[in-house]
């Protein structure tokens, strides 16, 4: 067994070339700064791959972690803007005092502690207590459909705490380094790159290992599986919590370079088109979800510029598309494509019927 | 009297209050392959869902090596000893023969065990000894899922043998196959059965006389009659219940 195939390789290369070349190179700093803004949503993508596409786990409530994690790196870069003031939304709503939970944010290492650890342990113990439950399918969507909701309401009702429906914005720097600048942005792009590669090797070595296997059985017959001596609750506990992880990791780099986080980001249209994105791009591979969240992010630029009217039109029109005619989205379709053309050679024995089990 | 290694005492299952299985006795000895049959509907595969903890029980007692089953959850069973075939070839089909069996191999099975886990040259040792076992050696590479059904029933039977359970539930293995199939399930059988004790599910006679120590009758949910195969081919009760047998 190879470590890669050749298609997935030709992904990695050419994704590669595009980001760390071709993107610096021709674009403005705006267009680069959407590229980070796609990128975030990549990050997600990645571990939606894990969870959906191998474990089967059909996540509607991404944005819940997305969300979590960039609201947690906003209260940093809030507190860093405000100085020794109270942060602006909280003086226009009245609050008198920093909230105490607001306190340690204060310092860059709690806060990416904090990314790193609380919307990860939030998905563990929702995840493996739903799991252990026995519930799966589309109850746990509907399940993580409502809380992501739930959470919005929260975020929008809480203005004091929270900044409400305007979100969190106007950050400056991390640590006295302006982030503001174009130079700067650039050098966060750079930094969201190698992130990105390096979830997408995490996730890569996941997907490869013993553990990629087992989820993929568990997609398949979890029954079975259990009878194989798995704790099968654990293993979809651990692959939810990798894509909560990851997820938080984009809504981080989002407030970091977008200099904005809103419960828009949190909601049901965001976390449904994060699951739009993925399964553009190929819900079974990795790069495949990369390529997703950059096409599809770069068409809704295209059509908010040109056309906001049409763009829900046009999205929901290409869901549906995708849903019915490319199961597997455009990984598959190039899978196929060079699975025939290896077919032409070889005897052709390679197709393996597509599944379109959600 | 030999040792036992699996004892059910009353167990019973009702299904909307239909018994499936009724206040059932049976005593499995260490390395005792027995055959239960039955006419259809009789409770057998009900039976073993309850020893493997896919059905829970209403009632009664699971003894194996002195744990108590009914209390454990199916990958505890699987880990104190006990595999499950069942009736309908339960494979994973997206996966190769090799990663099947890699799967079943009865260590690293935590997350982080089987994140980190190597494959090392013990391991596929076993896992190409057990192809070879169960006829596969040629379709290592091959998907589960498009294997024949025959092969399929093949696989799983390696599975188990992957986990090397001291009990083998064994539903129905020969259903569906040709004649030299079954020829070879039974050599497979014969060797396998060395050193464990299995429960094996069958309908055809011929099969069973070419395999069995011992044999039980289930029928609506109880033991009808147990013993040697000419025993309880003499049995009237069950020459009543089975026809022309
Ligand atoms: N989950 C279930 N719910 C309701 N009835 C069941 C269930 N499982 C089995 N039964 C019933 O229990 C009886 C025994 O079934 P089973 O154990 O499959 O028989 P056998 O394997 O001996 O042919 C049948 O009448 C079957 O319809
Ligand atoms: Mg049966």
């Amino acid at each position: 067994m190879r470590w890669l195939s050749k298609g997935e390789l030709f992904g990695y290369l050419s994704l590669a070339a595009l980001l760390f070349l071709v993107f610096p190179l021709t674009l403005d700093p705006f267009r680069l700064n959407l590229i980070s803004k796609y990128l975030c949503f990549a990050l997600v993508g990645v571990g939606i791959v894990l969870a959906w596409g191998y474990g089967g786990i059909l996540s509607l409530g991404q944005g819940i972690f997305f969300g979590t994690g960039g609201y947690l790196m906003a209260m940093f870069l809030k507190l860093e803007a405000s100085g020794k003031e109270l942060p602006d939304f909280m003086v226009w709503s009245s609050t008198e005092t920093l909230p105490w939970w607001w306190e340690p944010f204060h310092n860059f290492f709690f806060t990416i502690l904090s990314i790193l650890v609380i919307p990860a342990l939030f998905a563990f113990v929702l995840s493996y207590l739903v799991f252990k439950k026995r519930v799966g399918g589309v109850y746990f969507a509907i399940v993580t459909l409502a809380l992501a909701l739930t959470l919005t309401v929260l975020l929008v009702g809480q203005q004091g705490y929270t900044g409400g429906a305007n979100g969190i914005t106007d950050f400056r720097s991390v640590m006295g380094w302006d982030i503001t600048s174009d130079e700067s942005k650039r050098v966060l792009y750079f930094i969201h790159v190698v992130l990105l590669f390096a979830v997408m090797g995490i996730g890569a070595y996941i997907i490869k290992s013993r553990l990629g296997k087992i989820l993929i059985a568990i997609r398949d017959r979890e029954d079975r599986v259990r009878f194989s001596g798995y704790d099968t609750a654990m293993f979809k506990a651990f692959a939810f919590t990798v894509g909560a992880l990851f997820a938080a990791l984009g809504g981080a780099m989002y407030s970091l370079q977008v200099g904005l986080i809103t419960p828009t980001l949190v909601g049901a249209v965001a976390s449904i088109e994060m699951i739009i994105y993925v399964a553009v791009g190929g819900r079974l591979s990795i790069v495949g979800a990369v390529y997703g969240a950059l096409l599809v992010g770069f068409a809704k630029s295209m059509f908010s510029e040109n056309f906001p009217t049409l763009w829900l039109f046009f999205f929901g029109g290409l869901f549906i598309f995708v849903v019915v005619f490319m199961p597997n989205g455009l990984a598959g379709v190039l899978d196929r494509f060079s699975a025939r053309k290896k077919g032409q050679r070889e005897s052709g024995l390679n197709a393996v019927p597509e599944r379109t089990k959600a | 009297m030999a040792d036992t290694i699996l004892a059910v005492t009353g167990l019973t299952v009702s299904f909307d209050g239909f018994k499936a299985v009724d206040d059932l006795n049976l005593s499995i000895d260490k390395d005792e392959l027995r055959v239960v049959i039955g006419p259809n509907g009789a409770g057998k595969t009900t039976l073993l869902d309850m020893i493997c903890g896919k059905t829970k029980p209403s009632a009664g007692r699971i003894e194996f090596k002195n744990a108590d089953l009914t209390k454990l959850s199916e990958y505890e069973i699987t880990r104190a000893g006990v595999g499950r075939k069942f009736q309908t070839p339960s494979v994973y089909d997206d996966l190769t023969v090799l990663e099947n069996l890699e799967i079943s191999y009865p260590k690293h099975r935590g997350v982080f065990g089987s994140l980190f886990f190597r494959r090392t040259r013990e391991i596929g040792d076993k896992i190409r000894a057990v192809a070879q076992d169960i006829y596969l050696q040629d379709e290592l590479e091959t998907k589960a899922g498009i294997l024949s059904h025959g092969q399929k029933q093949w696989l799983e039977i390696g599975m188990l043998l992957m986990q090397d359970p001291e009990l083998m539930l064994l539903d129905e293995p020969v259903a569906g196959m040709s004649a030299r199939e079954r020829d070879l399930t039974a050599d497979l059988l014969a060797r396998i059965s060395k050193g464990r004790s299995i429960v094996l599910i069958e309908h055809d006679m011929e099969f069973v006389r070419k395999i069995a120590h011992r044999v039980t009758v289930l029928h609506q949910g109880k033991v009808l009659s147990e013993g040697s195969m000419d025993q309880v081919q003499k049995d009237a009760r069950v020459i009543e219940v089975y026809l022309g047998m």
